[in-house]
């Protein structure tokens, strides 16, 4: 054990004594010798959430069930990253809430008319109507899955 | 002159039920309390309604089947998640705010020179496009004011679109708009208040806000006549920005259905010391007592027992391993067999920081393990999950907890709760 001084009990011994509290030792690293070569070159570790993710506290994951965007390279199984912040503009992948539904579909908006449109030859296009509710709910940014 | 915002979020639980479901659309949707016993929440549809919060569930099944309502049990992790989003955005709209309950915030807004009225729509927009939530924002010089604002926003009685805004009406607006509203739904003031005022003949907001402070004072409190000065736009309430650390630290639950044997509770009871000391470390407390109590349903006709008990522990502590040791000791003193137990609590108190025992901290290497051992705890259940690692008195199967059969999905807390998006579309309908 080393002895240490702290502020800690100041008032029972004289100003000009170093007051004591004990600390393990090793409790500090103390280097000897030469440093690490490498420690001018230390950074962060890249992190998958920073790759993915420009806004956090406005990204939803929704997990994906179905192959009507496979021409998008979103496959069934595949968990979107979904940011609430960006307003969804024509051409762009977004989840939308049609008549109590969720979906990922490509927004198409021009000429005043609103479609929801699959990237497989085998779905039809959602061509969104009057009365029908659709709430566009936010626009993809990427994806990711496990494997194995 | 200060400035506070107050931002409410509207029908938080209900609306956060309905962000992820699509199906909820238009409908009405109430939120259930511990148990699914009571209404705690309502989406506007259950108010227009005229359902009354608080309501016990099994009292609406008429109405519910009428119109369809539909419940759910509270999804705190889902609230719990979307609160904090909130909080986080309101951040971006002052470097001071004090959160005051899951969807309420006070904002410092002293010195904006905004429009403020422009600026609280900023707000209102932001939270809405970002997560889906609506919100009301009262601004005025008080807090008290604030929050009054807050609710002539949300119920359209003055300000535009969710935003009332008291700095810019003219006293005269400030008046007449006061003498419309009853002095109940000031900030602090209650029923029984109330009631007492009446007698003195105040029963709206204007009349409280010319009433003479001094008499206020001599006839209720300092505190009532704190909030007669707040609605004379003098603030004396100030922001709290970190809420001060508990004095003391419950977790007590009643059961989804009775326990019986002994060992039933010590599992009880061991998760709710393990969940209070958890939260204890959260405020870098140890605990220098414990208080168990136990109880039969006081309503049941079975026959009734309750006891509590409080001990000091020899050592402040905030291991949940003696915790749990010294916990379920005193449940062998206080539990009898034979009755049918519905509730049980943990108390933790005589709390006092971890730095004040530092020093002896680092002398005891036990102590210095125990308490690495328990950060590591911490940090495994925060990474998988509220009891992925616990101690074996908790067991494993819990058929007491808590009934919540209503339970909508952890939407943006649990990877099996995730909301997916299918790829149906109009061939297939």
């Amino acid at each position: 054990m080393l002895e240490v001084a702290s502020p800690g009990s100041l008032d029972c011994l004289p100003a000009i004594d170093p007051p004591r509290v004990l600390l393990p030792l090793g409790a500090a690293k103390v280097s000897a010798g030469f440093p690490s070569p490498a420690a001018d070159y230390e950074d962060k570790r890249l992190d998958i959430n920073e790759y993915l993710i420009r806004n956090p506290v406005s990204t939803f994951f929704f997990p994906v069930q179905g192959e009507s965007m496979q021409g998008a390279e979103i496959f069934d199984g595949d968990i979107l990253v979904v940011d609430r912040s960006i307003t969804a503009i024509h051409g762009q992948i977004v989840i939308a809430f049609v008549d109590g539904e969720r979906l990922v579909k490509r927004l198409y908006h021009r000429n005043g008319r609103i479609a929801l449109v699959a990237e497989n030859p085998a779905y039809p296009t959602l061509h969104i109507r009057e009365g029908m509710e659709l709430v566009i709910w936010g626009v993809v940014i990427g994806k990711f899955k496990r494997i194995g | 002159m200060p400035i506070f915002a107050l931002v409410d979020c509207n029908n938080f639980y209900a609306s956060c039920e309905k962000l992820f479901d699509p199906k909820l659309a238009g409908k009405p949707v109430v939120v259930l309390s511990n148990n699914d016993g009571c209404v705690v929440a309502r989406s506007a549809e259950v108010k227009a309604l005229g359902i009354p919060m608080g309501v016990p569930w099994f009292k609406i099944q008429k109405e519910a089947r009428q119109y369809g309502i539909v419940a759910f049990s509270s999804n705190y992790a889902l609230y719990a998640d979307m609160s904090n989003r909130v909080v986080e955005v309101l951040g971006q709209f002052s470097p001071s705010l004090e959160v005051y309950s899951i969807d309420e915030s006070f904002l410092d807004l002293t010195g904006f020179l905004q429009n403020l009225a422009e600026y609280g729509q900023a707000i209102r927009q932001r939270i809405q496009q970002w997560l889906g939530l609506a919100v009301c924002v009262g601004i005025a010089p008080t807090k008290t004011l604030a929050k009054l604002a807050n609710h002539c926003a949300k119920k359209g009685l003055a300000g535009q679109q969710g935003v009332c805004d008291f700095i810019t009406m003219t006293e005269a607006d400030l008046s007449r708009l006061f003498a419309r509203i009853e002095v109940g739904e000031v900030w602090g003031v209650g029923r029984r208040l109330q009631a007492r005022q009446a007698q003195l003949g105040i029963s709206t907001v204007q009349q409280l806000r010319e009433a003479d402070p001094d008499l206020i004072r001599a006839r209720f409190s300092v505190v009532l006549e704190r909030t007669v000065r707040e609605l004379r736009g003098v603030s004396c309430l100030e922001l709290e920005e970190v809420a001060p650390d508990k004095q003391q630290i419950m977790c007590s639950r009643s059961f989804g259905q009775y326990v019986y044997e002994r060992e039933g509770l010590e599992e009880v009871i061991a998760t709710y010391v393990s969940r209070a000391a958890e939260k204890l470390r959260q405020q870098s407390s140890l605990a220098g007592a414990l208080t168990l109590f136990i109880r039969t349903n006081p309503f049941s006709q079975e026959p009734h027992y309750q006891r509590s008990l409080t001990i000091p522990l020899p050592e402040a502590t905030e291991d949940t391993r003696v915790l749990v040791t010294w916990a379920v000791k005193v449940l062998r003193r206080i539990y009898r067999r034979g009755f049918a137990y519905q509730k049980a609590g943990v108390m933790l108190s005589e709390l006092r920081p971890q730095k004040m025992a530092q020093a002896s901290l680092f002398a005891d290497p036990d102590i210095e393990r125990s308490h690495r051992l328990m950060a590591t705890l911490d940090i495994i259940n925060q990474r998988w999950g509220r009891g992925a690692l616990r101690t074996a008195a908790e067991g494993l199967e819990k058929p007491w907890q808590m009934k919540r059969l209503r339970l909508s999905p952890g939407y943006t807390t649990d990877w099996e709760g995730m909301p997916v998006v299918g790829c149906r579309s109009e061939g297939e309908r």
